[in-house]
């Protein structure tokens, strides 16, 4: 089965922003990703070590914004939709396979190593930033924050400068 | 009349259905412009694939255009609308480890998700480590809790800070878009790539 042709970018770009868009309307808040992860280490978090989360700065902040539970929340249900909907769109393009993508030059191993690195360089930046690409880039750049356009800036400048040293491992 | 859960017009569980049906939209939109693919996404720092850039600056030019006029037309009440605040150092030094992380692991949240959604191992593997990195955070909390509170800005926007209105920022920000589209055109034609 071929694999369907992805959608003009610039189309996707308008859609993403009508996504937005909703998003505050209903909301009055913008998208978000890396929130819902902090949601599901909170409520580990306080279900196995309450005493020890307690004296946590990192939770109590937390807490104090969202009363009740932390898994009742937008970011985590509007990640739930983002799987729905990336399968969705996947089973039509005829995209959906087990796979671990990487360039030929490096084994699926190393990949495997440095997606995991990633990822946790990423994690933990997205808490210090307040907010990942889409929750306080995108976002905040739509509603003209400052945080918003630095983040932006500091994220995709680094990326920039790096990629020298990492070409191998794309190209 | 919005934002619907400020204005209670919606209940609370009617904001969370909400947000799962925005969230399909978000991952099905992702997936459609090819966020899932970590090589795709990477293509942007070397030239060959700036779907990254054209995706990204559209959506927020949009967003921010759909703002400005949902608030015009007295739909929006920009006012209730959250703006993100602004801690300079932490959002600097949060920014600069994220970017680091997506050149080397080759997806943000949001888009590794998007790749774990269609079978991308290398994305669970990822998402993983965003639980690991986010856990890290909270657990050593203590040790940058001065850093992460460092230099609160408030929640400032940056016509404001500029002195102009919303809406020449909005122009001004849409023919730096421009201009970096066609920029974008170039490289992709300069550094061209067979499929991948």
């Amino acid at each position: 089965m071929n694999a369907k042709k992805y959608i003009n970018p610039y189309l996707g770009g308008v859609l993403l922003g009508m996504v937005l868009l909703a998003a505050n309307f209903v909301s009055g808040r913008g998208l978000g990703a890396s929130g819902a992860i902090k949601s599901c280490i909170v409520s580990a978090a306080t279900t196995v070590a309450p005493a020890a989360a307690e004296n946590s700065g990192f939770i109590t902040e937390y807490t104090e914004k969202h009363d009740g539970h932390p898994m009742k929340s937008w970011l985590v249900f509007q990640m739930l939709g983002v799987i729905v909907g990336g399968f969705v769109s996947g089973v039509i393009a005829g995209r959906l396979k087990w796979k671990v993508e990487h360039s030929p030059k490096i084994t699926s191993k190393k990949r495997l190593v440095l997606a995991l690195t990633g990822g946790i360089l990423f994690g933990w930046g997205s808490q210090m930033g307040r907010g990942c690409t889409s929750g306080s880039a995108l976002s905040g750049m739509a509603v003209l924050s400052l945080g918003g356009f630095v983040s932006m800036m500091a994220i995709f400048g680094t990326a920039f400068a790096l990629a020298y040293f990492f070409r191998k491992n794309w190209i | 009349m919005g934002p619907l859960i400020v204005n209670e017009i919606i209940t609370e569980n009617t904001n969370l259905l909400f947000a799962f049906l925005i969230g399909i939209g978000f991952g099905f939109v992702l997936e459609q412009s090819g966020f899932s693919s970590s090589r795709k996404l990477a293509g942007v720092f070397y030239g060959y694939d700036a779907v990254v850039l054209k995706v990204f600056f559209t959506a927020a030019i949009t967003g921010m255009l759909g703002l400005l006029f949902f608030s015009l037309f007295g739909w929006l009440d920009l006012s209730l609308v959250y703006i993100n605040p602004t801690f300079l150092s932490s959002s600097i030094l949060g920014g600069v480890i994220m970017g680091a992380g997506f050149i080397i692991g080759g997806y943000c949240p949001g888009t590794s998700f998007c790749g774990a959604s269609i079978g991308k191992i290398d994305a669970f593997v990822f998402i993983a480590g965003l639980f690991i990195g986010v856990a890290l955070f909270g657990w050593g909390f203590p040790l940058w809790e001065k850093l992460y509170l460092a230099k609160d800005l408030g929640d400032p926007k940056v016509s404001r800070l500029l002195g102009i209105s919303d809406g020449l920022f909005a122009l001004l920000l849409i023919l730096v878009a421009l201009v970096m589209f066609w920029a974008a055109e170039l490289a992709e034609k300069k550094f061209p790539r067979e499929e991948y």
